[in-house]
C-alpha cells in the first residue's frame, strides 16, 4: 500500500505548526498506524530529516499513550481501538489521511502530535485515589460488592486516561475521564470515605485546567477506545451537586 | 466565595442552571400552547380575548410572566456565556473534524439565537401591540339565557380605561363584553405570508432544540436511570420536539389557509 499522510508539525509549545505532507510506500496492510509511523520515520532519519514526535508505549491498547487524532477522529475510525491497535487495513491504497495531535487549552502541544496530558494527572492528583493507611490488607471477602456495582465500577476503571474524550468534544471537556474515575471509586465501598471530597475537588481541579464544560453531545463517549458510558458523566453531575449541598465544608 | 457561588459558577453549576431554567421553559411551552389553542375555536375570539385579558391582569399570572421573561433572558445570555467560554477551551482548531454527536446538540447555541430573535419578534408582534398600541375593541353580546354570543366590531377610535368592560342588562337578559381584540390582531398578522413562514420556520428552531435540549437536561440534572431514562428521551423527541411545535405551527398556518 501507498499512504499519503499530511501529519501536523509543530518544533514546541512556542511555536505555531502547520500540516505537512509525506509520502509513506510499501505499507503492509498488517502493519498497525504506529508501524507505519515507524517506517516513517527510519526513512526520514535516513534522509537525514527530523523524525515525526508522537506518543506510543504498550502497543497493546492499555497504556493510554497513543494520542492520534486521525481523519478527524480520535483514534481513527474504528469503534473502541485505540491508534496503535488500529490497521492499515483499515485504509485503503493511496489514501491520504490526515494526523493532528489532540486539540485542548489545557493539553498544549510539545512537539508535533505529542501533547502535555499532565492536566489529567493532577485531576488524578486532587483525589482519584482512595487513602489507604498502613497495616495488612484484610480479606477481599469481608467488603461485600453486588456483582451489578462491581461491573460498573468495572467498566469506568476501563478508561486509560488517553484523553480522546477531550479530543473529540466540541468544547475540549474532560467530564468523561473525569466521570469514570469518579465513578470507579464511588460505586465501590473503599470509595466511601473521601466520596464527597473526591466530586468536588476533581471537578475543580477539571475546571482549573481550562477544560470546557460538558453539552451532553455524547461525541466523547461514542469515540472513547474503552467505551466509557455517558451515565458515568450523570453520575459525575449527581456526585458533585450531592456533595456540594451535603458535605460540611463551608 | 461561598458554597454556593463556587458550585453554581462551576463547570457543572453553570449547566445546572441551563437545565433548571430549561426545563421551567418547557412547562411555559405546555401552558402557552394549550392557552393558545382558543385561537382554533370558531367563536370570534371571544375565549381567546377574554383569556388575554386573564392572563395580563390577574396578578399571580403577571408575576409568573415576569418571572418567565426574566428566566428567558437568563437562559439566552447564559448559555452564550457558556458556549463563549467552551470555545476557549480549544483556542487551536482542527483540520479535519468527522462528528459523532448529532447536529442539533452541537448547534444548541445557533438554535438558541434564532428562538431569541424570534421571542423579539413574536413579542413585539402581539406581546407590545397589545400592551402599547391602539388596539380594536370587540363587543361579545351574550343571550343569558340560551348562551349564543353576538359579535360587534367597535367603531374605530373607540377606547376604555380597562381592558375589558362587562355590564349585564337583566331586562334583555343579556351580558356585554367589550375587550381589546387581539385575536383580530393575530388574525390579521397571518395573513402575511412572509410572517407566517417565519413562524413556522422558527418552530423547527424550536423542535431541534428540544430534540437535545430536554434530555440533555435531566442528564445535567444527573437524572439517568436505564428503566426512566429512555421514557424523558420519548418524551423529549415525541412531546417537545414534534407534537408541541406542530402545535405552535398549527396557529399561523390555520390563520393564513382558513381565516
Amino acid at each position: 500500500m501507498t499512504i499519503n499522510l499530511k501529519v501536523w508539525k509543530q518544533k514546541n509549545a512556542k511555536t505555531s505548526g502547520s500540516l505537512e505532507t509525506y509520502k509513506v510506500d510499501h505499507v503492509s496492510p498488517d502493519m498497525s498506524f504506529l508501524e507505519m509511523f515507524d517506517v516513517l520515520n527510519e526513512k526520514l532519519v535516513q534522509e537525514n530529516k527530523e523524525p515525526i514526535a508522537f506518543d506510543h508505549d504498550c502497543r497493546e491498547g492499555i497504556c493510554g499513550m497513543c494520542s492520534m487524532y486521525i481523519n478527524g477522529q480520535p483514534h481513527g475510525p474504528l469503534e473502541g481501538v485505540t491508534t496503535c491497535q488500529l490497521h492499515m487495513r483499515t485504509f485503503n491504497d493511496g489514501d491520504t489521511i490526515v494526523v493532528e495531535p489532540w486539540r485542548s487549552k489545557a493539553f498544549p502541544v510539545i512537539k508535533d502530535l505529542v501533547v502535555d496530558r499532565s492536566a489529567f494527572d493532577r485531576i488524578i492528583a486532587s483525589g482519584g485515589y482512595v487513602s489507604v493507611n498502613t497495616g495488612n490488607a484484610q480479606d477481599a471477602n469481608s467488603l461485600p460488592i453486588g456483582k451489578d456495582k462491581a461491573d460498573m465500577a468495572f467498566a469506568a476503571a476501563a478508561c486509560i486516561g488517553c484523553g480522546a474524550c477531550v479530543a473529540a468534544c466540541k468544547n475540549a471537556s474532560a467530564m468523561l475521564f473525569v466521570s469514570a474515575k469518579v465513578s470507579q471509586l464511588a460505586l465501590l465501598p473503599q470509595g466511601q470515605p473521601e466520596r464527597e471530597s473526591r466530586a468536588l475537588n476533581m471537578v475543580a481541579q477539571m475546571d482549573a485546567e481550562g477544560f470546557g464544560a460538558c453539552t451532553n453531545t455524547g461525541a466523547c463517549a461514542a469515540e472513547c477506545p474503552k467505551e466509557i458510558s455517558l451515565e458515568n458523566i450523570a453520575r459525575l453531575n449527581r456526585e458533585f451537586l450531592g456533595a456540594s449541598i451535603s458535605s460540611t465544608g463551608v | 466565595m461561598s458554597w454556593l457561588t463556587k458550585t453554581l459558577t462551576s463547570s457543572i453549576g453553570k449547566k445546572l442552571l441551563m437545565a433548571l431554567t430549561g426545563l421551567f421553559l418547557c412547562t411555559f411551552l405546555i401552558v402557552h400552547l394549550i392557552g393558545n389553542l382558543q385561537l382554533f375555536k370558531n367563536d370570534g375570539g371571544y375565549a381567546f380575548n377574554n383569556y388575554a385579558v386573564f392572563m395580563t391582569t390577574f396578578p399571580l399570572i403577571k408575576i409568573v410572566s415576569y418571572v418567565n421573561y426574566a428566566l428567558i433572558l437568563f437562559h439566552a445570555f447564559w448559555g452564550l456565556y457558556i458556549t463563549y467560554k467552551n470555545r476557549q477551551a480549544r483556542p487551536v482548531g482542527y483540520a479535519v473534524v468527522k462528528n459523532s454527536s448529532n447536529v442539533f446538540s452541537r448547534n444548541m447555541a445557533v438554535l438558541g439565537t434564532i428562538l431569541l430573535v424570534y421571542l423579539a419578534v413574536h413579542m413585539s408582534d402581539f406581546w407590545y401591540k397589545y400592551h402599547n398600541e391602539a388596539l380594536p375593541y370587540v363587543k361579545y353580546t351574550e343571550q343569558i339565557s340560551s348562551g349564543n354570543i353576538e359579535t360587534t366590531m367597535m367603531e374605530t377610535g373607540y377606547t376604555q380605561e380597562a381592558k375589558k368592560v362587562e355590564s349585564l342588562n337583566e331586562a334583555a337578559g343579556t351580558k356585554t363584553i367589550i375587550v381589546k381584540d387581539l385575536y383580530s390582531v393575530v388574525s390579521f398578522s397571518f395573513q402575511n405570508i412572509l410572517l407566517v413562514l417565519f413562524y413556522v420556520l422558527s418552530m423547527f428552531a424550536v423542535a431541534f432544540h428540544m430534540f437535545h435540549g430536554f434530555q440533555s437536561a435531566f442528564q445535567t440534572l444527573g437524572w439517568s436511570h436505564p428503566k426512566y431514562t429512555p421514557l424523558i428521551k420519548g418524551i423529549g423527541v415525541w412531546v417537545f420536539a414534534v407534537l408541541i411545535p406542530i402545535g405552535y405551527a398549527a396557529m399561523p398556518l390555520y390563520f393564513y389557509f382558513l381565516k
